[in-house]
């Protein structure tokens, strides 16, 4: 990671304090017409657990995207684990000048993308395994091929998460021998193998079997205790309510409320939010 | 029939195979592939010009026949200045065949590997020319195996072509050993059985690739 250029760079107009992981500000974007995050502001706490919750379509998928580099906002701030502030705003403006600007546009965005890259680790819905690879090699592939990690220690690392999340011997099982429910431990342990300052949670358990989803709760439940700092959107409200300092109702592209579990789900202060939670709790009234 | 002719031709015709028809197509086929990940990758690039160009070629390729290309790389560049043997002239028309054919197939596989694939190279840090190394193409190859066999069978059948280049492969010695006895009909079929052969055993071998690259996906 190069230092970065100060003349070159925004900061933050007010600097996060120093215990702070990820601070996201303003983040905005469009779909063609369709105006889907609309000023988003996130502020994580080394770790903290933010359950971040909304109805189909909020913007909650683009929002943890935003955060993995692997959606662009059109505007906005984010930066992670002190590295450099990644500004989408000024990107966006570089990408469209003559030619040699957007070469230096292009590689700009590209060194934020490896910065937030670097520092975070996606576990995705529908856990995207590389179904040509045994769960070991899942698992090693960032380690040996990105870190540059001496095979040997990755793997010594890679079968003690493995054994954490009780599949030590599932190793060298191929993806589709695994349920839903071991596929997406190793998709946590894939990540963690990275071992990111920042997990983030794309609804880890929605595709999952109901029987199958108490597993990977439970996972996630152990690496919050264990300090992981993680952004998990989810559905699953009582985890929510048990594992999260922080819970963030979004809604039509804004943060509509924010606060601790307890007060969001006893005593929210919208109306949207409380017909939102209305409708997962009593879905057939 | 004349059995002896049959016996005494076998051979020759067999070595034509051996040393012209065979490392023909494999010298073809290697380089065509080559070729061919180049366009597709050209055809599937965000920048216009470059996928124009993929299309171009594609489009090229397939819209003209391989005997006139063939004609146009061998008698047609000397005329430019450029001159080129029998066996390399063959190569490069049937290399930049297999190069346009086969484009289409790699790129239609590297579509249907999910887009979810990508994002888990690149979350996990890989660059995406790391990423379509490593994770798209292994499972794209699994996809364009049976196509790319047909399109190699295709070829090897394609390579007798090369005899009105001068190049001798199996097809021509059949041609100097009919005229020279007079019995079209037998060597000619003989020639015919044989390019069967061939093409059974690269079907056989089609199967045992595919087999192979099976073990990873659920039955
Ligand atoms: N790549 C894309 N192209 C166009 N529109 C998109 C794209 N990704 C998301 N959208 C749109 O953005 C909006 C927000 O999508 P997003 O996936 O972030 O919502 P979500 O809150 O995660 O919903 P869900 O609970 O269904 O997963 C939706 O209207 C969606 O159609
Ligand atoms: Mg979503």
């Amino acid at each position: 990671m190069s230092p970065t250029d100060p003349s070159d760079r925004p900061e933050p107009s007010d600097r996060p304090v120093p215990d702070t992981l990820l601070t996201a500000r303003g983040i905005e974007k469009s779909f063609g017409t369709n105006h889907v995050l609309r000023g988003v502001d996130l502020e994580v706490r080394r770790g903290e657990v933010i359950a971040l919750i909304g109805p189909s379509g909020s913007g909650k998928t683009t929002v943890l995207r935003s955060l993995n580099g692997l959606e662009t906002p059109d505007a906005g701030l984010v930066q992670v684990a002190g590295g450099p502030v990644v500004d989408f705003g000024a990107q966006a403006a570089a990408t469209t000048g003559a030619w040699a600007g957007r070469r230096a546009g292009a590689r700009r965005a590209k060194a934020d993308r490896a910065a937030l890259r670097d520092r975070s680790a996606m576990v995705f819905q529908h856990h995207n395994l590389f179904p040509h690879r045994t769960v070991l090699e899942n698992v090693i592939e960032g380690p040996t091929q990105v870190k540059r990690i001496p095979r040997a220690t990755a793997v010594n690392r890679a079968e003690e998460l493995l054994a954490r999340v009780g599949l030590e011997d599932k190793r060298d099982a191929y993806p589709h021998e695994l349920s839903g429910g071991q596929q997406q431990r190793v998709g946590i342990v894939r990540a963690l193998a990275l071992e990111p300052d920042l997990l983030l949670f794309d609804e880890p358990t929605s595709a999952l079997d109901p029987e199958l989803v108490g597993e990977v709760l439970t996972v996630m439940k152990e690496l919050a205790d264990e300090g992981w700092t993680m952004v998990v959107v989810t559905h699953e409200l009582q985890f929510a309510r048990q594992v999260a300092d922080e819970v963030l109702f979004l809604d039509g592209g804004v943060v509509v409320e924010r606060g601790a579990p307890a007060q969001i789900f006893s005593q929210p202060a919208e109306e949207r939010t409380r017909r939102f939670l209305d409708r997962i709790l009593h879905p057939l009234d | 029939m004349d059995w002896q002719l049959v016996a005494d031709s076998f051979w020759p015709l067999l070595r034509g195979g051996l040393v012209g028809t065979i490392p023909l197509a494999l010298a073809s086929f290697a380089i065509g592939l080559v070729l061919a990940l180049v366009v597709a990758l050209l055809r599937l690039s965000p920048n216009p010009v470059l996928s124009w160009v993929g299309r171009a070629y594609v489009s090229l390729i397939r819209g003209t026949p391989l005997l006139v290309q063939l004609f146009i790389i061998f008698y047609g560049l000397p005329q430019l200045g450029v001159r080129f043997d029998p066996w390399p002239a063959a190569i490069i028309a049937f290399s930049m065949n297999v190069g346009g054919y086969a484009a289409e197939v790699i790129r239609a596989a590297i579509l249907s590997v999910p887009k979810g694939q990508w994002e888990a190279g690149w979350t996990v840090g890989m660059s995406p020319v790391r990423t379509l190394s490593r994770i798209i193409l292994p499972q794209a190859a699994r996809v364009s195996v049976p196509p790319l066999s047909n399109t190699f069978i295709s070829l090897v059948k394609d390579t007798s072509l090369a005899t009105v280049i001068l190049v001798t492969e199996m097809f021509r010695k059949a041609q100097e050993i009919a005229a020279f006895s007079n019995e079209f009909m037998v060597i000619y079929t003989e020639a015919a059985l044989i390019y069967w052969m061939f093409c059974t055993v690269l079907a056989t071998g089609q199967n045992a690739i595919e087999k192979r690259l099976d073990r990873y996906v659920a039955h």
